[in-house]
């Protein structure tokens, strides 16, 4: 059986299990179709927030952007997993025991205010777009790759899947969908992270195998990775090259955002009770950290293996030859990606050899005279391949590289699915029946749910034939969205006695900086070559439009505390309801209303 | 419902506390030997590496771990001694 076969074969039978997962527990209710009848177990609850969680970005991009660029890209690592003890301390017991079904139902009853809700609605619904356009991006990587197509067209077959999938239940379907696709992305993510770490290390743990020693020099595994990439001109792997400032907002945004997007709140409103809304919090990082621990090792002992391929006798001696990536069928993956257009490289000396090495380094410049090179001939390697070409560089066995197709199409569509989930109740809940059209019936406002629907997935695949950035780039601007508006708002609106004109002013004020921020350095709307400032020269401080939502956070809450001091208090009844929500006595089930 | 007395300002007060603990070594680990301390750390070596290294991969997510079910079950303990539980 040839590899595209067994590709399909797998990812024809995950999706049979989703689909007959999604059938059997089909939302009846908009109750069920929002929350799931609140009846999730807390670890159940956990798997499925991991699922939702781990999107494109972590499965296909992160490791990708951790070993191209090696230590600095750290903050995705913690901001992304940090994120989770401010939900747990700060916001899901809180929200919990509010008892309503969605984060702007919260704003707007706190704030005692339609326009803060209305306003939360709008910042969510930007924030979540700006995510799925990240998702797509990895939902073209991977269809591309297993329907061995173009990027475009895997984009474009990609999204009608997505559409279909997501329309089909609502949060009940998508819970136990969840699971189940939990449990094939993180066996597709760590089997071939054991494969490879047993190759590299003997260590069969990914996580220890990183700190561990390579097989073959007896050196340990990161200095040995160290030496061969600034033999290349490259940084050192496990150097701060970057500059702090951004590191810190980057990490810091993540994880403020992290606490600020509906999908994963959401995810605390569907458990029995307070106290197991602190246990799932819990529990998802748990199943979290099985991923992102391996992450590291995946990123480390990928570059090592890429890097060692092109210098098959080390770096003093002679580049690999074209002749032995036509032939040699450890150098196949090369072939499959290159028709993705992802992968690209070019003999431009016309030595019959491919050098691979960092021309912008000085003194790799030198050498390459010396030797006669003219440039880095790995023309094109895309940071979102890495994960899905891992095995295959590794010559993994081919159900190997079946499984982490699956994962990948798994990690992407369930995360878009709970986003367009969140899209569409609040566009159908809180901008239709909370303010445009209260009296809209359930079977209308089920039927803007699924408009809603379609209406993002169709913006999401457009901006995403041309994305701002990598799949997890992209996706940490819009971790920046959310941190800039919604994470400030919750927090305050539970620990302080901020009134509502405070609220509405905070949020409009983090929010728009941040979206100017973004816009005016990734194109405005994120179309390309509109932008007036370039990450690499960014307009303030330096600091980058990824690391700008922990700005956006701070502008947030200045501005309302200010606002706030200087209007009126909030009246009695609302104080009350601060007071209630910060105590667990009395959560009942929650009501729609 | 909404508790006014003595005994519900206590609870508040000493969740604000336990948070406030928790919050700390949340930033130290990530943000502190991660990052920002790393250098201050380097002369311990992990694995080829130095320790903050290690904090930034791993470390951190591993603090995070305890940090949240220390938290429930701290808080679990709270509400019951408060008797703010749920019934």
């Amino acid at each position: 059986m040839d590899q595209f076969t067994i590709n399909l074969l797998f990812v024809g039978a995950s999706f049979a299990i989703y689909i007959g997962i999604a059938i059997w527990a089909r939302a009846g209710s908009t109750s069920e179709f929002y929350a799931a009848g609140r009846g999730v177990h807390p670890v159940t609850n956990g798997m499925a927030t991991a699922a939702d969680w781990m999107s494109a970005a972590s499965f296909l991009s992160m490791a990708g952007l951790i070993a191209f660029t090696g230590y600095d890209n750290s903050a995705y690592l913690m901001g992304w997993t940090g994120g989770y003890v401010l939900l747990a301390l700060l916001l899901a017991p809180y929200l919990r025991k509010f008892g309503k079904f969605t984060v702007s139902e919260f704003i707007g009853d706190r704030f005692y205010s339609p326009s803060a809700r209305l306003v939360a609605v709008l910042c969510l619904i930007i924030a979540s777009i700006t995510y799925v356009i990240g998702q797509m991006t990895g939902v073209g990587v991977a269809f591309g790759r297993f329907l061995e197509v173009d990027t475009t067209t895997g984009l474009l077959i990609g999204a009608v899947i997505v559409f279909a999938y997501a329309v089909f239940g609502g949060m009940k379907g998508v819970t136990y969908t969840q699971v189940a696709q939990y449990v094939v992305l993180i066996l597709a993510y760590t089997i071939p992270a054991i494969f490879i770490s047993l190759q590299l290390t003997g260590n069969p743990i990914p996580a220890l195998g990183l700190f561990g020693s390579d097989t073959a020099t007896g050196e340990p595994l990161l200095q040995t990775l160290d030496a061969i990439v600034t033999d290349l001109g490259f940084n050192q792997y496990t150097a701060h090259n970057g500059d702090t400032l951004n590191m810190v907002l980057f990490t810091l945004s993540l994880m403020i955002g992290t606490a600020g997007l509906p999908h994963v709140i959401m995810r605390f409103f569907t458990v029995p009770k307070v106290a197991d809304a602190r246990w799932s919090a819990g529990w998802a990082l748990v199943f979290i950290a099985l991923l992102y621990l391996t992450a590291p090792a995946v990123g480390a002992m990928a570059r090592l293996n890429i890097t060692q391929q092109f210098w098959p006798e080390g770096t003093d001696g002679p580049a690999v030859t074209i002749e032995q990536i036509e032939t040699d069928p450890a150098y196949d993956w090369m072939a499959t990606w290159q028709q993705t257009g992802m992968l690209g490289w070019e003999d431009k000396n016309g030595d019959g050899r491919i050098q691979y090495y960092n021309e912008k380094s000085p003194a790799m410049q030198e050498k390459a005279t010396a030797e006669g090179w003219t440039g880095n001939e790995l023309t094109n390697f895309n940071n979102d391949i890495l994960v899905l070409a891992n095995p295959e560089i590794a010559n993994l066995p081919s159900w190997v590289i079946g499984l982490v197709a699956a994962g990948g199409l798994a990690a992407a569509l369930s995360t878009a699915a709970g986003l367009l989930l969140a899209i569409s109740s609040a566009v159908s809940h809180d901008l239709m029946k909370g303010q445009l059209t209260p009296n809209i019936s359930e079977k209308g406002e089920l039927l803007a749910a699924r408009i809603a629907m379609a209406v993002s997935i169709a913006v999401a695949t457009w901006l995403g034939l041309n994305p701002p950035g990598f799949a997890a780039q992209t996706v940490a601007l819009a971790f920046g969205l959310a941190a800039a508006s919604i994470f400030p708002v919750l927090m305050m609106g539970i620990f302080t006695k901020v009134n509502n004109k405070g609220a509405v002013a905070g949020m409009l004020a983090g929010f728009i900086v941040t979206l100017l921020y973004i816009f005016l350095h990734k194109g405005w709307f994120f179309i390309p070559d509109t932008n007036s400032y370039t990450d690499a020269d960014p307009l303030f401080l330096g600091i980058k439009s990824t690391s700008f939502g922990a700005v956006g956070a701070v502008i947030n809450f200045t501005v309302a505390f200010v606002v706030s001091s200087m209007t009126k208090p909030i009246p009695a009844e609302i104080s009350e309801l601060v007071e209630s929500v910060r105590i667990p006595r009395g959560a009942g089930v929650a009501q729609d209303h | 419902m909404a508790d006014h007395t003595s005994s519900g300002e206590a609870y508040w007060k000493a969740n604000l506390r336990i948070i406030i603990i928790s919050l700390i070594i949340w930033a130290l680990c990530s943000f502190g030997f991660g990052i920002l301390l790393r250098p201050a750390l380097s002369g311990i070596s992990v694995g080829g590496t130095d320790l903050g290294f290690w904090f930034a991969q791993q470390g951190s997510i591993l603090v995070f771990l305890v940090l949240i079910f220390f938290y429930a079950f701290r808080m679990n303990k709270l509400d019951q001694e408060h008797g703010v539980d749920e019934e």
